[in-house]
């Protein structure tokens, strides 16, 4: 069995840090292996939201008294961590939204003012529907055209096809550092030096990316960079979007409230400038201040320790798993990230999920807001472990265990 | 570790259904059908029907991708409503709705030997998260029976 021999990780040390991994489900201890989906609390980070509604919360930036002083002062300090987090330049140019897909749908709606009939967007097959969906808007309201890059059965992204597609009617490529399903990685600074030379734009959904991944969103030069709170051991209802600032300039509003105006008249309206211009309504300030908490939690952590424990608990159960001969793993690109997605012949994923669930391990069935992806491997749904820090090569083996009974009731 | 509940959802006649559904695939000369569609884990399921001027079915089909509960409970249907009037049907498609909620009902309509073969199903009321997968081959049932050639279970 292959252990986690990296000495600046204990793993032991972490999980106290996670309340929520001692409680038991049916009788037997929590296995969460559903991390890709979201992922657990550390007490940090619901210290963080309890403190501020127990002594320093009121609405930001608007009042002159001391709690919203307070409050305005940890929210944007939330923004500065968070612009750390990706080397962006300027914490101008980071907006905060609902979460991932909200952030998504702000650069669609806001370029996609932008966009004309006939102008592409390139996507991959393995794209979340949220960084699909909001592509179909432009294709159905302004006649943009989706064009759609093919992985190879092992899960590798097609650079050649995408070299092909790129020219001079591209707008944007809008593609995941790391897939949900695959945990493919593809390789991001190629992409990038393709679509600049051909003056497109490129949008990095990063919800797993930068749970797993290193972000440097300067070296990596992308134009837009999403990420959500939520899947960072952050509270929900929390996003981020990255837009490098000359850009942000360039974009016109997403939604009107307040916040995001700098004068209204009866007659005219003038924006603020980014990132509020984008921020309207009152923000989901505990929840920015909740990321802000957890980002601090993820930096004082060994990152690489932390990428190398999660990297052997993915070589662990894929090992195992790979014996199995009614098995299939879905996605086998090098150096994927640690989510491992399969099928066993004759159970369906929700069977499998369900009886997993039985020896209280948490994983998903289910096509993973992947639809394109599961056509392309022509399966409806597939079963999906995905690791966090926070999990064991135990925890590796209770999933065997589970698919070992699967296979046992549909034989 | 397999526990009772697991047991009492998975048992051999519906793994057995499951396996080898019953009445599985299309019916050329049906005059309804409908497509029932959970977007939540994308199982699908095409119910076709022969309804002669009676409203009695006389042939059914299906044909579907989905767990073995949707493939069992489709499968199932299929036996129990042949022969039976649309209103039959309906009637013992609320009896397996009920049935799957662990919900009293009253069954006036609905024929005793058919309930005891559905009580089969009735191990589903501990899964709540599962209660759709086993009513989405009636739901469709019902919708084709109406003339509706769409349903979505959420």
């Amino acid at each position: 069995m292959p252990t986690s021999a990296n000495s600046g990780f204990d793993v032991t040390r972490v999980r106290a840090d996670f309340p929520i991994l001692s409680r038991t489900v049916r009788g037997r201890p929590l296995v969460y292996l559903d991390n890709a989906a979201s992922a657990q609390k550390p007490q940090a980070v619901i210290d963080a939201i309890s403190q501020t509604y127990a002594n320093a919360y009121a609405n930001v930036h608007r009042g002159v008294h001391m709690l919203s002083a307070e409050a305005t002062m940890a929210f944007e300090k939330s923004r500065e961590t968070v612009r750390r987090f990706l080397n962006a330049k300027r914490a101008e140019e980071i907006v905060f939204t609902k979460g991932g897909s909200e952030a998504i749908n702000l650069v669609a709606s806001s370029l996609g003012a932008q966009l004309r009939e006939g102008d592409e967007i390139i996507l991959s097959e393995m794209e979340h529907h949220s960084n699909i969906v909001p592509w179909h808007f432009l294709r159905e309201r302004h006649g943009v055209v989706l064009r759609w890059v093919g992985v190879d059965d092992a899960g590798v992204l097609d650079l050649s096809a995408l070299r092909g597609m790129i020219g001079s009617r591209t707008r944007l490529v809008a593609i995941t550092q790391m897939s949900n399903v695959l945990g493919t990685v593809p390789d991001l600074a190629q992409i990038v030096a393709l679509a600049h030379g051909a003056g497109a734009k490129v949008l990095v959904d990063g919800c797993q990316g930068a749970v797993h991944l290193g972000v440097d969103v300067q070296a990596l030069d992308c134009d837009f960079y999403v990420a959500t709170g939520h899947k960072l051991y952050g509270p929900t209802g929390i996003g981020v979007l990255y837009g490098k600032y000359d850009l942000l300039k360039t974009l016109r509003p997403y939604q009107g409230g307040g916040e995001m105006i700098q004068i209204v008249t009866r007659d005219t309206v003038t924006y603020a400038d980014p990132p509020h211009r984008f921020e309207a309504g009152t923000p989901p300030i505990v929840q920015a201040i909740g990321l802000g908490a957890a980002l601090d939690y993820m930096s004082s952590l060994d990152r690489a320790a932390v990428h190398a424990h999660e990297e052997s608990l993915l070589a662990h159960a894929t090992e195992e798993l790979a014996r199995l001969n009614r098995l299939r793993i879905f996605g086998d690109a090098p150096g994927k990230g640690a989510i491992v997605a399969f099928e066993i012949a004759g159970a369906h994923a929700h069977d499998v999920s369900t009886i997993l669930d039985r020896s209280g391990v948490a994983v998903r069935g289910g096509h993973h807001c992947a639809q394109p992806l599961m056509a392309r491997f022509d399966v409806a749904s597939t079963v999906r472990a995905s690791f966090a820090l926070y999990n064991t090569h135990d925890e590796v083996e209770a999933l065997v265990r589970g698919v070992h009974d699967v296979m046992e009731f549909f034989k | 570790m397999i526990d009772s509940d697991l047991r009492d959802l998975y048992q051999e006649v519906i793994l057995d259904h499951g396996r080898n559904p019953r009445h599985f695939g299309t019916l050329p000369d049906a005059n309804h059908d409908a497509r029932g569609h959970n977007p939540l884990c994308g199982d699908q399921v095409h119910v076709q029907l022969k309804l002669d001027d009676e409203e009695r079915i006389t042939d059914i089909a299906f044909e579907g991708k989905g767990c073995a509960i949707s493939m069992a409970s489709a499968s199932m249907m299929t036996e129990l409503v042949l022969g039976k009037t649309v209103p039959q049907a309906h009637a013992l498609m609320e009896a397996f709705v009920h049935l799957t909620k662990g919900e009293e009902f009253e069954h006036e309509c609905v024929v005793e030997d058919d309930l005891d073969r559905l009580q089969v199903m009735s191990g589903v009321s501990q899964f709540p998260m599962r209660v759709k997968c086993a009513t989405l081959a009636w739901h469709t049932l019902d919708a084709a029976c109406k003339g509706e050639d769409e349903v979505v279970s959420e």
